[in-house]
């Protein structure tokens, strides 16, 4: 099952077994969610290709007192819809999960209005907000029913993009332990980062909790102070947060992901992936030049 | 409820003209004297009446029928818009006892009240939503696709009141009642400063379809 398959399923599961659970949508993975819809009507609501009522119906939802698992592609989300999450989530402060999919690559084909590479920095102006990024159908799982369970706002990145081996629970895993650089892996881009580092003696560390952020795993497995930090999204979103973890360490910092520019390309997600030189090749460069 | 023009008074510091030109005024009173089924006793019942002040531009009107409900002291009025002051030009719902929605951005609340009716009815629950908009606020895309949700979905519970203080650029007489009409709200439309009027108009449930009352009062 592909993670946003998980998303679905997980998610209809929660609504059949939490009566205070509603999702909602707006078109985008209707076809997941007809059997559930037909059984709960009440609390599986499809609003149409209507997205600032799609996050405002969810803090409506929260405000009477239910979890709502609000959902479509991530760009419409978050960006199109981003005053109603600022202010029907954040400034009413209601909890929900936002559950975002596509990404920074998943929708490759279909161009600049289906990526939404700057949601994770988006979302991290917001006070409070978890931001996750799951990294195999077992972390969606995991993710979204802890989310579900627990309060507050959520933003939950669904893609296509995975790594090999699960990990759950929050904050930084040492994935590998060396005595140079720290390289931070964060979401989907784990195999790509282990590959990149074949040969080289440093401490990998993986999340797919992004926000907040382990600062005091960071510097309990820091070594040289040399970091390196590969994240899925707009490059350099979270270079604060390492920062301040840092602030009283002389570091130095290379922050690699997803540049501003627009690339005005189609083709696949791994043709973006590499383009911006985020698979282990595009890494191993960028760490040639950096370490 | 003559206590209203005293209150006000305490926040514009005029005795006589500027809360009667509140545009929002008579249909808030009408609201919390006569039709919502909502107390300072029951604002934390999850079976209260909601009331959704979504066009929160000029809350004097609202925070004086709040401070006469009793929801909290009237000493507060003085000092609104103050640092201190849990009072501010646009509603908190998390700084003022009896505020049911933060409001200040257009284009909110009815949203957010089709999302608070969908999550009473799917909790059994059959309070009411009043949510309260400007003309002008209509402007707002977002209204639409409330409006249009709320209608298919058969939302009863919600009425939006409308004041139409004809300050929309743009406007078309009679555009409000049709828009909404032609979703298939039920629609009123009655004198904005007629509480015998709102009474019947905001008081009436319609089944099955929600409910729109278009106060009209005196021109911006």
């Amino acid at each position: 099952m592909n993670p946003r398959t998980q998303f679905a399923h997980t998610a209809g599961d929660l609504v059949e077994t939490d009566p205070s659970v509603a999702l909602v949508y707006a078109e985008i993975s209707g076809q997941f969610f007809g059997e559930v819809e037909a059984r709960h009507p009440d609390r599986v609501i499809n609003v149409g290709i209507r997205e600032q009522l799609l996050v405002n119906v969810g803090a409506g939802l929260a405000l009477t007192g239910m979890r709502p698992i609000v959902h479509t592609f991530g760009s419409f989300l978050v960006e199109r819809a981003f005053e109603q999450v600022k202010l029907g989530f954040g400034h009413q402060d209601v909890g929900g999960v936002l559950v975002g999919s596509g990404g920074s690559f998943d929708i490759a084909s279909a161009g600049r209005t289906h990526q939404v590479p700057g949601d994770v920095a988006l979302m991290d102006t917001l006070p409070g907000v978890h931001i996750h990024a799951p990294s195999t159908s077992t972390e969606v799982d995991t993710i979204l029913r802890t989310t579900v369970a627990g309060n507050g706002l959520h933003y939950v990145r669904v893609v296509g993009q995975t790594n090999g081996t699960s990990y759950t629970g929050r904050g930084f895993h040492v994935v590998r332990r060396g005595a140079g650089a720290t390289v931070i892996a964060l979401g989907p881009v784990l195999d790509d980062v282990l590959a990149a580092v074949e040969g080289r003696d440093v401490t990998v560390l993986y999340a797919s909790t992004v926000r907040p952020f382990d600062s005091r795993g960071l510097r309990a497995a820091l070594g040289t102070p040399d970091v390196v930090l590969v994240e899925p999204w707009l490059a350099g979103t979270s270079a604060h947060v390492v920062g301040d973890a840092l602030r009283d360490v002389p570091h130095r910092l290379l922050a690699l992901g997803v540049a501003r520019d627009e690339l005005r390309r189609y083709g696949t997600p791994a043709d973006h992936i590499a383009a911006r030189g985020l698979d282990a090749a595009g890494i191993r460069q960028s760490l040639d030049g950096f370490l | 409820m003559t206590e209203i023009p005293r209150l006000m008074s305490l926040m514009t510091g005029d005795e006589k003209h500027s809360f009667a030109a509140t545009s929002t005024l008579d249909v808030i009173r009408v609201l919390y004297e006569r039709v919502l089924d909502v107390s300072p006793e029951t604002i934390g019942d999850e079976r209260r009446d909601r009331f959704y002040l979504s066009k929160g531009h000029g809350p004097m009107a609202y925070y004086a029928v709040l401070a006469d409900r009793g929801f909290f002291p009237e000493t507060w009025l003085a000092e609104w818009g103050s640092f201190d002051s849990p009072l501010g030009f646009h509603p908190d719902r998390n700084l003022v006892p009896g505020v049911e929605i933060s409001s200040g951005s257009l284009g909110h609340g009815l949203p957010l009240a089709v999302g608070t009716a969908l999550g009473l009815r799917a909790q059994g629950i059959g309070s009411r939503v009043v949510v309260l908009v400007g003309d002008a606020e209509l402007d707002e895309g977002s209204n639409h696709e409330a409006l249009e949700l709320a209608a298919a979905l058969s939302v009863d519970a919600l009425t939006v009141v409308a004041v139409d203080n004809r300050s929309s650029s743009y406007a078309v007489p009679g555009r409000i009642a049709e828009r909404f009409a032609v979703e298939g709200w039920h629609t009123a439309s009655v004198d904005g400063r007629d509480h015998d009027a709102l009474e019947k108009a905001l008081s009436h449930r319609p089944v099955g379809q929600p409910n729109v009352v278009v106060a009209h009062v005196e021109e911006k």
